[in-house]
């Protein structure tokens, strides 16, 4: 290997390729070739085909993947219930995909598949995936809350038992808050991912100078180090992958709550 | 980063891929499948309700059977008690009158022993009598030489037999 190739670029494993010589596919107009990242949307969907239909054997009593899916739909059904009531179980079907999706992609694209010349590709690392779904999210508010309550949807900008004169004042700070939500949404997922991707890269990078520097001497306790806290961020990347897919699913169905419920 | 550097080239196909994978997911898996197996947990949990149900109802029926069987049973031991009064009730009825029958059966036939007996003695008495008075004439003149009457002889063995 090359010296000049042995430096790692910890961004790499953000870039988008056309895969399949797709990259010139259009649709009026727009590019929408094949690229490393809709092949993980396809892997990860598929992933979850896989899994939900393993627990489809409408068996009585449950065996352990039967178990495990219903344990899922469970899950959601529960924190729509808690969040929403009755009538968040409509819901189910939405949030149960955009958590169980988020969650595939977060997970497979841990996975290490660099140990065997594959590169897995977070697409939730990209804030063009994250930002569709949390605007998709948005929208769904935007169009419950209007279909449901008609123009007093607006009321949710203004909080019982605001005083008259502050009303205009709060009005814009909550069309402010409200508006923001997408992007808060989409950002989070996207930023932690990326974090925790770009970390064990930039330890992993630690790991293989310092094993080049050899003979400094210092080199391989460096490699060694870095080695051990890349082990335990791993882990921590695991229970992140679940926890940014619980927060996106558990904020949308909050976000839902205000338009089936208002305040 | 990429994420921005490539901005421009991908946008349209991440937001496209994205919409038709999670598109497929929704459709295919989110209305297609999970309502089917909320549905088949839902009907679990049914059964288990009704079958809980069914066991509780069996078992309020065999308290009741149970309850009845026991309200029968004291019934029928409170008759069994009855009859077993009444049947001892006749039986000592039964026995003592017949205790009584031959009771005064024994009175008369000692009465008419007695009766016997009293009547053989004052027979027997009047035959000492009569032999002890026809010896004492005798004996009178065998010895005295003098002839006693049968009469005062009679009295005499009257009076000494009175005297023990």
């Amino acid at each position: 290997m090359a010296v000049e190739q042995a430096k790692v670029d910890p961004m790499h494993q953000f870039m988008i390729e056309p895969m399949f010589g797709s990259q010139h596919w259009e649709l009026a107009g727009y590019n929408i070739a094949f690229t490393n990242s809709a092949l993980w949307m396809a892997i990860a969907a598929v992933a979850l085909w896989i899994f939900v239909w393993g627990g489809m054997k409408r068996e009585l009593v449950p065996g352990r993947w039967q178990m495990a899916v219903e344990s899922f739909t469970g899950f959601i059904d529960d924190m729509l219930e808690a969040n929403i009531g009755k009538a968040g179980r409509k819901y189910v079907p939405y949030i149960f995909s955009l958590f169980m999706f988020i969650l595939f992609a977060n997970i497979l694209g841990l996975l290490p598949l660099g140990v065997v010349g594959l590169h897995a590709f977070t697409f939730t690392s990209h804030f063009t995936a994250t930002g569709t779904l949390a605007i998709m999210s948005f929208l769904i508010v935007l169009v419950v809350g209007f279909w449901k309550h008609k123009l007093h949807f607006f009321s949710l900008f203004v909080p019982h038992g605001t005083p008259l004169v502050m009303i205009p004042l709060i009005f814009v700070i909550e069309l402010v808050s409200f508006m923001v939500r997408p992007f808060s949404l989409g950002l989070r997922l996207f930023v932690a991912m990326m974090a925790g991707h770009v970390l064990l890269e930039v330890l992993s990078s630690f790991v293989i100078d310092g094993l080049n520097a050899m003979s400094s001497g210092i080199g391989p306790v460096v490699a060694l180090l870095s080695f051990v806290l890349m082990v335990a961020i791993c882990a921590l990347e695991i229970l992140v992958a679940g926890i940014q897919a619980y927060v996106f699913a558990l904020l949308a169905s909050l976000y839902i709550n205000d338009a089936e419920n208002l305040h | 980063m990429p994420q921005i550097a490539q901005l421009a080239q991908t946008y349209s196909s991440q937001i496209f891929w994205v919409l038709v994978f999670f598109g497929l997911i929704f459709f295919v898996i989110g209305r297609g499948m999970v309502p089917r197996v909320m549905e088949n947990v839902s009907r679990r949990d049914d059964q288990i309700a009704g079958d809980l149900a069914a066991a509780q109802a069996a078992r309020d029926q065999a308290d009741g059977q149970e309850e009845a069987w026991r309200k029968r049973e004291t019934e029928n031991r409170a008759q069994a008690q009855a009859i077993i009064a009444k049947a001892k009730a006749d039986a000592a009825a039964a026995s003592e009158k017949k205790l009584a029958a031959a009771q005064s059966r024994l009175d008369k036939k000692l009465a008419d022993a007695e009766e016997q007996i009293s009547a053989a003695r004052a027979e027997a008495m009047t035959e000492v009598e009569a032999v002890a008075a026809d010896a004492a004439q005798d004996i009178v003149q065998r010895l005295a030489g003098v002839k006693v009457t049968a009469a005062s002889a009679k009295s005499a063995v009257k009076k000494a037999m009175s005297h023990g």
